[in-house]
Order: C-alpha cells, then sequence, then structure tokens
C-alpha cells in the first residue's frame, strides 16, 4: 500500500526538519509548507535523495487565516496526516509591555494554528481519515512569569486540539497533542536547558510517528515531563504565585 | 560553552554558533572578533574544532544536495555525516571511496583533515575523491574552489584543518560496490619486521591495516595482525547472501555507561585485551566474510567508548614516517614504549601511499596511530616519541594532536610555516583561529 502524504507546517523549524526525515524515511512524500518556501529547496532536495519520496514545497503564512482554504486546496493532495510545527516564543518582557507583540504571539501559536487546522480537520472529516498533530507545549499546562503570553496562547491551542480531538473522535480523524518539554532547538538556543530534560528533535520526532501509528492523544515526548508537570499542577496557587519560575 | 576533542582532555571556553544555513553561517565566519573555526562532529581527538573565540558547528547544515550516478557525483552540505551517507548510498551500490576509522565523522570534518583509510596506499586520501569545494571566508564570501579555480585555496583547504575557511559544501566522488560485504584475510606475524613484510607483500590489496599488540614481552614482543580486505563482488557470496548482497543485519549498538568506575584501563587490563585480542585474531586467521561496519568501523559498534579513559580523558600520538627511515623509527618508538612500560590501547600500523595535496598528513611510508590515558607520565613519554618521530624524519597528524608543542611542529614539518604566512597574506589571520592554531603558532 503506498504511504499517505505528510503535510508538514513550519517546516524549516528543527523540529518540522526531523519530522519530515522520520515519515519521508517510512516512505511517505511529504508537503513542506512555510514561509519564504523557495528557500526550502534544499531541504526538498535532500529528503527526495535520502528517502525516493516525492517533496512538494508550499507558501503558507498562519497568520494569514483568509487564504487558508485556498492553500489547502492548492496541495497537490490532502494530505493523511498534518503536523502543525508553527510557533512563535516571542520576547516575554515585550509581550508585557507591547499589545501588538503579545497579540503576535497570541495569534502565531494559537489563532493561526487553529485556522488552518479547521480547515483540514472539514477535509478530514469528510473523507473520513486522517491525523492532525499539533505540537503545543507544556508552557500551556500553567502560566508562570517568564512566559505567561507564550504559555496562554499554547494553553489556548492545547484545549482547541482536546476539542478537536473529541469532535472526531469516531469519525475516522484522530488528532494527537504534543507537548514537548525542552527541545534543543533554534528557539531554546543559548538557553541553558538541563540535559536530563531536554529531547532532540529527533525525537520528538520519533514520539510523534509512533503517537500517530498508535492513535495516542496526549504525548510528552521525554516521560519525565508528564511527572513534572504532574507536581506543578499541585503546587497550590497560593505559593506558586511567589516562586520565581 | 565549553567543548573538547574527542579525548575529553581539558574543556576550554568557546562560543558555540549553530547557523542553519550558508548565509547565516558566512555571516558567522564573517562576524567581528576573529577566533573562529568550524566544527564538525568533534571526532578530532585534540583541540583542532575549538574556536579560540568562536566555534561554528555545521551540525545544521546537513543537506545532501545531488548526485550524479554517471560519475558517482555526491553534492552535499559540509555537516553530512559519513554513516548518513552510508546509509543513503550502500542500497544503491555506492560506498565512500575514502574513509576514517569512524563513520560518525561530517564531511566538511573529513575534507578539513584530508583523511586517509585503510586503502592509501592504492586510492589516496579525500584529496583524490573531491572535485570542488564552497568555502566561506572571514569576508563573509563563499567561493567555489577546485583544482581549476581558487586552486591554491582549495588544496591548502584539503588537510588544513580549518584554517583557511569553512566548507560549506562539497562534491566528492563515491565508489561502486557490488555487495555490503568485505573479504576478510587475517595473518598472525610474530613481529614488526613481519607487519612490514607482509603490508608490503600486499600492496594490490585494496585495504590494508595492522594492529600491534604493544604491551606483549619477551618473545612475543611486537607481535601483530595484519588485516587485508576488498569488497566482496555479489557473484563470489554464499547463496543466501547473494539475493540482497548490499542488505547487511544491522549491528547491535553498545553504550557505555555514563558514569565509568575510576579507571577501568591499567597495565592489567590492557594487557589482558591486547592478549585476548590477538588470540581471537589468530584462531581467525585467513579468509573469511565480515560486513562493511565490523571491517571498517570496529570501534563504533561501542558507542560513546572514549569514556572508558574516565574524567582525565585521553591523548592520541600518531606520526607518519618515510618509506626509507620507518623500520627504524617505528623500532624506535616501540622500544621507547616498552622502556616506558606504557602500554597503547590500541596500536594501529598503516602503509601510505604518496602525499597528495601541500599540507595533507599521508607520505609515502607508515603511520603508528597509538592512544594513552592523559596523565604526567604518558605526556612525558609523548614528548620522547615526539624526538624519535623528528630524528627519523617523520611528521604528526594535526586531527590526533592535543599536547605537542609549536617547536615540535615546525620541526617536524616546515610546511606549517608555509601555511601560517599564506594565512597572514591571503588575511585569513586572526579571523580563523582553533585552540590548535594558537598552541602551534599557525
Ligand atoms: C575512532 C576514530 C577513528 C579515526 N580514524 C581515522 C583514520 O583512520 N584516518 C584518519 O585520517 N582520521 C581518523 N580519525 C580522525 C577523524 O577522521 C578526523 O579527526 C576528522 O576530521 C573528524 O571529523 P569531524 O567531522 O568530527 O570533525 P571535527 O573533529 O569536528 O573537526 C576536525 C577538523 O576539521 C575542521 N572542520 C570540520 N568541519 C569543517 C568545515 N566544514 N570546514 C572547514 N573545516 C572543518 C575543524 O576545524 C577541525 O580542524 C579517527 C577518529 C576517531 C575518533
Ligand atoms: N524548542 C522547545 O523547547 C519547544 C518546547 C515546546 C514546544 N515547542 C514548539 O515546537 C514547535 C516547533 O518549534 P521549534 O522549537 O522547532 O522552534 P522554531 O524553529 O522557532 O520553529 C517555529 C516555527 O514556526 C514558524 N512560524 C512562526 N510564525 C509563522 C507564521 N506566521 N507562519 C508560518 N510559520 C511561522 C517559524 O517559521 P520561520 O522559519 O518562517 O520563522 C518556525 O519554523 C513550536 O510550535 C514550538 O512552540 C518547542
Amino acid at each position: 500500500m503506498s504511504k499517505t502524504p505528510v503535510l508538514i507546517l513550519g517546516a524549516r523549524s528543527d523540529i518540522a526538519r526531523a519530522c519530515a526525515r522520520h515519515f519521508a524515511a517510512r516512505g511517505h512524500p511529504i508537503q513542506l509548507a512555510a514561509r519564504r518556501s523557495a528557500a526550502l529547496g534544499p531541504d526538498r532536495d535532500d529528503l527526495e535523495l535520502r528517502h525516493g519520496v516525492e517533496v512538494s514545497l508550499h507558501e503558507f503564512d498562519v497568520l494569514d487565516l483568509p487564504a487558508h482554504a485556498g492553500f489547502v486546496d492548492a496541495l497537490p493532495a490532502l494530505p493523511g496526516t498534518v503536523i502543525c510545527a508553527v510557533g512563535l516564543m516571542g520576547d516575554q518582557a515585550r509581550s508585557a509591555a507591547d499589545p501588538v507583540a503579545a497579540a503576535q504571539v497570541m495569534r502565531s501559536n494559537f489563532e493561526g494554528p487553529a485556522s488552518i487546522l479547521s480547515v483540514l480537520a472539514e477535509r478530514f472529516e469528510a473523507r473520513g481519515s486522517g491525523v492532525i498533530v499539533g505540537i503545543s507545549s507544556v508552557a500551556g499546562l500553567r502560566g508562570r512569569a517568564s512566559n505567561y503570553v507564550y504559555g496562554a496562547s499554547k494553553a489556548g491551542f492545547t484545549a482547541f486540539l482536546s476539542g478537536l480531538r473529541n469532535r472526531l473522535a469516531g469519525r475516522g480523524v484522530h488528532v494527537v497533542t504534543v507537548l514537548p518539554g525542552f527541545v534543543a532547538t533554534r528557539m531554546t538556543e543559548g538557553m541553558d536547558l538541563p540535559p536530563k530534560l531536554t529531547a532532540q528533535p529527533e525525537e520528538v520526532a520519533a514520539a510523534i510517528w509512533r503517537a500517530a501509528e498508535r492513535r495516542r492523544d496526549v504525548i510528552y515526548v521525554r516521560p519525565v515531563w508528564r511527572a513534572v508537570m504532574g507536581i506543578i499542577g499541585l503546587v497550590p496557587e497560593r505559593l506558586f504565585k511567589r516562586m520565581s519560575l | 560553552m565549553k567543548l573538547t576533542g574527542w579525548g575529553r582532555r581539558t574543556p576550554r571556553a568557546t562560543d558555540l554558533l549553530m547557523p542553519r544555513g550558508p548565509e547565516a553561517l558566512a555571516a558567522a565566519v564573517a562576524s567581528d572578533g576573529g577566533g573562529a573555526i568550524a566544527r564538525g562532529n568533534g571526532r578530532a581527538y585534540g583541540d583542532s574544532a575549538i574556536g579560540a573565540q568562536r566555534t561554528i558547528s555545521t551540525r545544521h547544515l546537513d543537506r545532501m544536495l545531488a548526485f550524479d550516478p554517471a560519475r558517482g557525483q555526491l553534492v552535499a552540505e559540509a555537516g553530512v555525516l559519513l554513516c548518513d551517507i552510508i546509509d543513503a548510498f550502500l542500497p544503491r551500490g555506492w560506498f565512500p571511496a575514502v574513509t576514517p576509522g569512524t563513520k560518525f565523522v561530517t564531511l566538511g570534518g573529513m575534507l578539513a583533515a584530508d583523511v586517509h583509510g585503510k586503502n592509501h596506499h592504492r586510492n589516496g586520501g579525500m584529496r583524490h575523491v573531491v572535485d570542488w569545494i564552497d568555502l566561506a571566508g572571514p569576508d563573509g564570501v563563499i567561493r567555489r574552489c577546485g583544482p581549476d579555480r581558487n586552486s591554491e585555496l582549495f588544496e591548502w583547504t584539503i588537510g588544513g584543518m580549518g584554517l583557511t575557511g569553512v566548507i560549506v559544501r562539497a562534491a566528492i566522488r563515491l565508489r561502486r560496490v557490488e555487495s555490503g560485504w568485505i573479504r576478510q584475510t587475517t595473518r598472525a606475524v610474530p613481529d614488526l619486521a613481519g607487519a612490514m613484510a607482509a603490508f608490503e607483500a600486499a600492496a594490490h590489496a585494496p585495504y590494508s591495516v595492522a594492529w600491534i599488540d604493544c604491551l606483549a614481552r619477551g618473545q612475543a614482543a611486537g607481535r601483530a595482525l595484519v588485516m587485508l580486505g576488498e569488497h566482496a563482488p555479489a557473484a563470489s557470496l554464499p547463496p543466501e547472501l547473494r539475493a540482497a548482497p548490499l542488505a547487511v543485519p544491522a549491528r547491535r549498538q553498545r553504550k557505555v555507561p555514563p558514569f565509568v568506575p575510576g579507571r577501568i584501563l591499567n597495565g592489567r587490563t590492557l594487557r589482558l585485551f591486547n592478549a585476548l585480542y590477538h588470540a581471537s585474531g589468530r584462531a581467525r586467521q585467513g579468509t573469511r566474510l565480515v560486513d562493511w561496519d565490523g571491517f571498517f568501523y570496529p570501534l563504533d559498534a561501542m558507542l560513546g567508548w572514549n569514556r572508558i579513559y574516565g574524567r582525565r580523558g585521553f591523548v592520541q600520538f600518531q606520526c607518519a614516517l618515510p618509506l626509507t627511515q620507518a623500520q627504524g623509527g617505528l623500532r624506535a618508538l616501540l622500544d621507547a614504549l616498552a622502556a616506558a612500560g606504557s602500554g597503547s590501547f590500541l596500536a594501529v600500523l598503516k602503509r601510505l601511499g604518496p602525499q597528495s595535496g601541500p599540507i595533507s598528513f599521508p607520505l609515502e611510508g607508515y603511520t603508528l596511530a597509538l592512544d594513552f590515558p592523559a596523565s604526567a607520565r604518558t605526556l612525558a613519554l609523548m614528548e620522547r616519541l615526539d624526538r624519535i618521530t623528528i630524528e627519523h624524519g617523520g611528521r604528526f597528524y594535526l586531527a590526533k594532536d592535543a599536547r605537542m608543542s609549536s617547536r615540535t611542529l615546525h620541526r617536524s614539518d616546515p610546511r606549517f610555516a608555509t601555511l601560517a604566512a599564506l594565512r597572514v597574506a591571503e588575511g585569513l589571520q586572526p579571523g580563523l583561529a582553533s585552540a590548535q592554531s594558537e598552541r602551534l603558532d599557525l
């Protein structure tokens, strides 16, 4: 049986690149979608050369909501799986002081991804099959002073994915929520991350592939994060608000 | 950020940059402050891939760009790993034309060290398989360099240890193979002279290497295993392998635990290991089929094996001796080892063919590589080995060096003064500098 195409949104991200390789190595045609997509030519060549699969490039801006339906129409084929790796951390101090900057973070992590995944959900539902993978974040599980604008938008995205999963259950469409802890990528470069809690992009890709195969609902990539977040969730707000996090 | 080489000795502070594409890489090389050097996969043993100020990792430039089956030419970004090239191309009947003893190296690192493999005596090193490179200089410009354009820069980059620029991408030629199997012939020889005679008799063998038990004493001193190899033609394989000659069962990888108790390598365990290795080699003398991974990359089966030396790390010594002086020089080196009573875990001897580029390490003769745990005693021994090498007209391999003095290098090898002068004339210095180039006044 020939493998279904995988659409990757935010294809330039390190996690997205690792996902593209992981799925291509298993024979899936790949659709790479990103801003300035023409510059992804070398990535296309690499995937085609290594894995002998078809790869196409698609211009995509998650903030351009009106274009989302047309973007999906223009794909060479409706993908079997979509992975949304789009995200924007922003600078918390700036997000706190500048409402426009904050809105950009919120729209990039929540509004935009929710919009494009809604369009795809409709098509998948009509077809009666498909897998939707949303990369959210543990930062959305509890707001912290150091990144609550990013965290809040990821919280919105996580809730959106959970609702979407609920809606599509029994309709052949599966939704995976990925809550990676720290991942060593461009987003976190230069941060002093604890190695035991930090996954490599290839690990995230492998975990996503497994979750899609096994129809898992919510994954944390490194299991230790489930425990970490469990503990963080237990701290009473009275104490939590005084901690420097 | 603190970095070490593969020997894990003396971490050094440096800024680590991880550019995502060629433009970002060129900008990183050019940015103010100087003292930049490329880092591939960090398999050089010492401080070659640690920037004097900034270290520019090529790990994200890891795309394969084009393959021309008519010529076997692969164009790839410099951070592509050799293991990935094998994964992608062996199933199609292609294998690296030159490979070092580990597949966990980058294309850029292989070119920068002009690595030699077990076929150097017949096929030469990387210089013989590279068609062109794109090189980012400290002026932020990326230049195509090859035998026909920017040829001086090209020649001094292959083997130049990153000191002429950062290779962004390169075109290399792969070789055709019919199978993933190697027909290996092992011979046990009683001593150094026997090993050298075996090499000279096997000049036609595509691959050759010897391992010397430099811990054996008395009668057994200098005993060695000489291993020859050739790619097995598909038709020569037993029927059960002939159906899928390029498919080789994956080897199980073991991982050295993160914390190794103290020094598990001491005189006694080393001697035991060497004796066992020799005994098993002797028992398997003759010809048999081995898979490519086991033949070329025996150490790769043990991920993180560089940790067995404990926290202080280890050092390598590798020299090359010209043919006329090889026997006397090797004899003197092994005698010095024996006199010091410090064995080397691995002592690898290899016949080399002629020098290819102006700054290539190999020369027509023999190369000997030794590993030692880092300690005051072994460092003193290595200085003695340095002197013996110089007395016999030999030279040193910078990809293995972590401790040589500038004086030793320049006395052994006048070509490095030419490299240093070229760096000044071409404005490559101080823009490009590694911890090693500072130590060695390059
Ligand atoms: C187990 C083992 C076995 C080995 N066997 C052999 C062998 O048989 N023969 C042999 O010749 N060597 C051998 N080596 C040495 C090894 O092949 C070289 O050190 C090689 O350069 C390592 O590649 P790397 O990608 O890890 O480079 P690094 O160690 O990261 O860098 C090595 C040098 O290359 C430069 N460099 C790296 N990338 C670039 C780039 N893109 N542009 C410009 N300069 C660059 C660095 O500045 C540095 O000077 C062995 C090493 C090990 C650990
Ligand atoms: N790294 C971590 O520790 C971590 C932890 C948890 C979750 N995550 C999530 O993992 C996902 C991947 O992130 P990453 O770590 O790989 O970092 P990254 O490289 O910064 O990836 C983010 C990607 O989002 C894209 N993007 C941003 N705005 C966009 C827009 N308007 N339209 C289209 N694409 C847009 C970026 O594209 P451009 O290349 O065009 O800028 C970039 O490729 C993100 O959702 C992130 O929030 C990361």
